[in-house]
């Protein structure tokens, strides 16, 4: 028999540039078990809901994470909106859609980054990151911050982005989108990144459904599903279909998130094209009272946001399930039977976003 | 300082902080900022690190993961707490596993202020915590040409 070791994987790695600790059971340079232990990044925000009101939680929910901050503004936003009737203007809807498909072009290519970098290919790293700092400049000019937005509050946005700016925008997309197709070409054909994701970490259609993963973890599966078709915000007015890959591999995962990259430009075009115009945002008066689930669509996969309030300035309870939550179920399970180079890979394929995880 | 005598390798860890200034530092070292062309080199082992970079603020299960980093660092070093949750908490400072800024367990040399802190600011303390670095270097030459080799033992561990 085999021996069996345990090797401890974190929480401070060269790969991950967040904290996660796994114990990995080892027989030779085989995986048998990994046991996760969580929590070097836990706060416990969701407790403030009592001690902030209900305005300021939207900045605590656009600091659960800061990669797709505002996505979580947004899906605090529409909750708070959700239990106080309160109807969105039109520019503000397609306002807030034109900023979730820039954050998640913008992660994305983080992504793509990080895994060439965790297979061993650098220059693909720095390249996929000096385009994502033409998608983060954009974001700098039009919301006022590189990573935090700012820009969702209860009722609309707090900035509108003026019409000549979006034409601008729309001709600047297409050139950034030339600079993209050079990356992505590389991650659908390289031999060697094909080499080493082909086959790695597969996860089947039924155990992706039956582990309840999410985003592209349960696309690159086969399952065609994104909560963005609830057609929340302005999606229901726009026209798209979801990624889907069949392979369950980390090479179907990496292709999911390099076409998702081209969907969410065609989504930004879109919204430029039919945004419409008038406010973008209304008055808010009163104070919530009543409870609500709101469910979106995150670079990583669906969110989950519950609020219940009661009538006064602060809330109930507020309560996040994020993407990285679902994942980590399917993760041990493509963990077992892999190799043990291959860990610090398979890790990086769910895009683990911890601070969202633990909150 | 006009001009950099030695390569700083730079060690980043992440406390609790959400991400927002984990991927500014790493924005430090790609093409648009790139800092490698100074011979800033980020690295995983704390032995091979001149300066450590935390952001987010520490809590209970990470207390021991940050000391253990920082003791494990060679002298001389220099501490540089990125982001105002490093600095004092920040949004966070009410939450109930939130312990504060990183001075309350290892003693910090720069603070970077900002939410998330920007590249330029990053860049910023880390060329001020060089300053520093070389301060501590001399200080360290003069107290071994006075007495035989007696390296002070870090009060904090």
């Amino acid at each position: 028999m085999a021996n069996r070791m345990i090797v401890p994987f974190g929480p401070q790695h060269p790969v991950l540039p967040e904290p996660i600790h796994l114990d990995l059971v080892l027989e030779d340079d085989k995986v048998v078990d990994a046991i996760p232990s969580l929590g070097f990044v836990h706060r416990g925000l969701e407790k403030l809901g009592e001690k902030k009101d209900f305005f300021e939680m939207t900045y605590v929910a656009e600091r659960i994470c800061g990669i797709c901050s505002f996505i979580h503004g947004l899906g605090y936003c529409q909750a708070i909106e959700a239990v106080m009737n309160i109807e969105v203007p039109a520019r503000a809807r397609y306002l807030r859609t034109f900023w979730s498909e820039l954050s998640r072009v913008h992660s994305h290519l983080l992504w793509l980054g990080l895994m060439a970098d965790a297979a061993g290919f650098e220059s693909l790293f720095m390249h996929s990151w000096r385009v994502r700092e033409k998608i983060v400049n954009l974001i700098d000019e039009t919301a006022g911050g590189r990573v935090i937005f700012g820009s969702c509050k209860i009722g609309g946005t707090r900035r509108d982005i003026e019409p000549e700016t979006l034409k601008r925008i729309a001709r600047d997309l297409d050139e950034i989108e030339t600079s993209i197709r050079e990356i992505t070409a590389i991650f659908e054909d390289d031999y060697s990144l094909k080499h080493r994701l082909e086959g790695v970490g597969v996860v089947s259609k039924e155990d992706a459904h039956k582990l309840g993963a999410v985003g592209p973890v349960l696309r690159a599966s086969g399952i065609s599903q994104d909560t963005r078709s609830l057609g929340y915000a302005a999606y229901g007015e726009l026209e798209w279909e979801p990624v889907v890959e069949t392979a369950g591999d980390c090479q179907a995962r990496s292709v999911v998130r390099a076409r998702e990259i081209y969907q969410s430009l065609n989504l930004m075009r879109q919204c430029i094209q039919k945004m419409p115009d008038g406010p973008v945002d209304v008055k808010v008066t009163g104070l919530p009272n009543g409870e609500y689930f709101s469910r979106l669509e995150q670079p990583r996969g669906e969110v989950v946001y519950y609020v219940k309030a009661n009538g006064s300035k602060f809330l109930d309870r507020f309560r996040v399930r994020t993407p990285t939550f679902a994942n980590i179920a399917p993760l041990l399970h493509m963990l077992k039977g892999c190799e043990f180079a291959d860990v610090a890979l398979i890790v990086l394929t769910i895009d683990p976003c911890i601070s969202c995880a633990e909150r | 300082m006009s001009f950099l005598k030695k390569s700083p390798w730079i060690l980043h860890y992440d406390g609790t902080s959400c991400n927002g200034c984990d991927i500014e530092v790493l924005a430090c070292l790609t093409p648009m900022y790139d800092v490698e062309r100074f011979g800033i080199v980020n690295v995983g082992n704390p032995k091979h690190a001149d300066i450590l970079l935390i952001t987010g603020s520490v809590n209970e299960q990470n207390t021991p993961v940050v000391k253990n980093l920082y003791r494990q660092m060679p002298e001389p070093k220099a501490v540089v707490a990125i982001g105002i949750c490093a600095t004092s908490g920040g949004i966070f400072q009410d939450c109930y596993n939130v312990k504060g800024g990183i001075d309350k367990v290892i003693p910090v040399d720069v603070y970077v202020p900002g939410c998330a802190a920007r590249p330029e600011a990053i860049i910023d303390g880390v060329v001020k915590a060089l300053g520093i670095l070389e301060e501590k270097a001399k200080a360290l030459k003069e107290a071994a040409h006075r007495q035989p080799v007696e390296v002070e033992e870090s009060s904090h561990d």
